[in-house]
């Protein structure tokens, strides 16, 4: 049943929303994975960019492709919960820790265990429309627990102007994707962190894009 | 299943699919042996005219309405992809929101040919509306940027573009018993290709002097004239096929078309200059975007229109 209801929303609406009322320009599209464990870290605007991302992959991937999203947030009730674990898919994680020792990241090692491949948004949170906020250390943890997955960094633009936090009207833009080189875990957390964040500068300053100010 | 066009449109289809057959088969040869794949982006040039040239038969031959409503769904993507390319106000989202809202009125009103309000729709009333919903909210900064760009890309993706769809409802005040909607716009978007194609292949084979070269280093005089005047022998001979127009008329309208394509053209490429990019999309592979294949039709569609709507209809 879940399975179902996944391809009629990724496989209709989400595809009829992200490929007709939007539209996609993705940059070196041959760099994404073709196959799991892998995470791709991107830069958070929308509660589309899940969406978007997940319409970047065949529809036979679609059971391994899944969105890591809070749990104190998407499961704050019985409907959104059902919504977003049953049909949207995601992998839920806590953000805080209940007790001494809690492993938050648990739930996304067993998914890569499993071979699925990860949309992670390193910011946390959407924050201000496409302006990019601090990456948080979370990714870093995650590779170093897992220096054999690779992780791909992917900046998008568009989704903090077509729909952005607070707001429920959605207005059409084309979205444009960068997708980054592989990146793996050496040495520390920092340089880790570091390196992410310098090929994502290094994305968004690959070509000019339009204000909005 | 009954087509809604006559044979003369079909016959000509045909006559484009012998033409991209012949251009694919140019393009196969070139390529035979070819390792370094220099002739990668032609061919796939070639190959998005197939698609190109299959969606719009397919979307003109069947039924009216539905055509209409293709014209439509070109102006919206269209639309979009200007707005995605220029600064635009966080202020004015919602206004953006009304501004698309402008594409299905505009064809609505195609559809009932009502056409005092399709000329006056967009000049007139979203004229003043999209200035009096952007003053209400009260920014200031950028003020006349944006209500410009607006009104601007309305004109040109929304009014100009949807002069091809009224095309299709033109005859339907009796004026010309023998003259067909979907003829009158075959002859006018077929033109209009062909004269991109044939500036692009006089330019590239004769081309010497430059044109306009601080807007598009590559267009040449050669080019546009050899394209404008091949385009006016071609319409010489189709007019009689497609359309009401007399011989002079015939070549009037080729020179209209050939020159005004190239205008067409170069302001997308001064629209793009100014922005900073080089294709408007990637959304036709080997093209660019909807903005770099519509170009010329944003003038030579209202052009060729009020030709035709002043002397014959």
């Amino acid at each position: 049943m879940g399975l179902v209801l996944r391809y009629l929303w990724y496989g209709v609406i989400v595809r009829l929303v992200v490929l007709i009322v939007l539209g996609l320009n993705v940059r070196h599209r041959e760099r994404l994975p073709a196959h799991g464990p892998a995470i791709l870290a991107a830069n958070h605007n929308s509660h589309l960019d899940a969406m978007v991302l997940i319409s970047l992959f065949p529809l036979r991937l679609l059971p391994k492709v899944r969105p890591v999203a809070a749990a104190d947030y998407f499961l704050r009730n019985r409907f959104l919960a059902w919504f977003a674990t049953q049909v949207v898919g995601i992998v839920p994680i806590k953000r805080k820790r209940d007790h001494e020792g809690e492993d938050l990241l648990a739930p996304v090692s067993a998914a890569l265990a499993r071979g699925e491949i990860l949309l992670f948004f390193p910011e946390g949170s959407r924050g201000e429309p496409e302006q990019l906020a601090e990456f948080k250390s979370g990714l870093a943890r995650l590779a170093e627990r897992h220096p054999d997955v690779p992780v791909v960094p992917i900046f998008m633009h568009g989704l903090g102007k077509a729909l952005p936090r607070g707001d429920w009207v959605l207005v059409p833009f084309f979205l444009d994707l960068w997708i980054g080189e592989a990146l793996r875990y050496k040495g520390s957390r920092d340089t880790f962190m570091q390196g992410y964040r310098d090929a994502m500068q290094g994305l968004a300053d690959e070509e000019k894009r339009a204000a909005w100010s | 299943m009954k087509l809604w066009v006559p044979a003369e449109v079909l016959w000509i289809f045909a006559g484009i699919l012998g033409l991209l057959t012949l251009a694919s088969l140019v393009v196969t040869f070139l390529r035979r042996g070819d390792a370094e794949g220099r002739h990668a982006e032609l061919a796939s040039r070639v190959n998005s005219w197939w698609v190109m040239v299959g969606i719009f038969a397919l979307a003109v031959s069947i039924r009216r309405d539905a055509a209409i409503a293709f014209f439509a769904f070109l102006s919206f993507l269209a639309l979009k992809e200007y707005l995605s390319l220029i600064p635009t106000r966080r202020a004015d989202r919602r206004v953006l929101f009304w501004v698309y809202l402008a594409v299905p009125v505009q064809y609505l009103w195609v559809a009932q040919g009502w056409y005092h309000m399709f000329l006056i729709f967009i000049p007139v009333w979203c004229f003043l509306g999209v200035a009096t919903r952007m003053v209400l909210k009260g920014e200031t900064r950028d003020f006349l940027r944006a209500v410009g760009t607006l009104h601007w890309g309305l004109m040109t993706m929304v009014f100009a573009l949807s002069h091809l769809a009224y095309l299709l409802v033109l005859p339907d005040g009796g004026h010309q018993p023998k003259a067909h909607g979907a003829a009158l716009l075959l002859f006018v978007v077929l033109l209009t290709e062909l004269n991109d194609v044939l500036q692009y292949v006089w330019g590239r084979t004769l081309g010497r002097h430059k044109v306009i070269e601080s807007v598009s280093p590559k267009k040449t005089v050669e080019g546009l004239l050899g394209g404008a005047l091949s385009t006016t022998l071609v319409a010489y001979f189709l007019a009689p096929l497609l359309t009401p127009l007399t011989p002079a008329h015939a070549i009037a309208v080729g020179l209209m078309i050939g020159f005004g394509g190239f205008i067409g053209d170069v302001t997308i490429s001064a629209l793009k200059r100014d922005l900073g990019i080089k294709d408007s999309g990637s959304l036709i592979p080997g093209h660019g975007g909807i903005l770099d294949r519509v170009d010329s039709l944003l003038f030579t569609a209202p052009l060729y229109f009020h030709f035709l709507k002043y002397f014959y209809f």
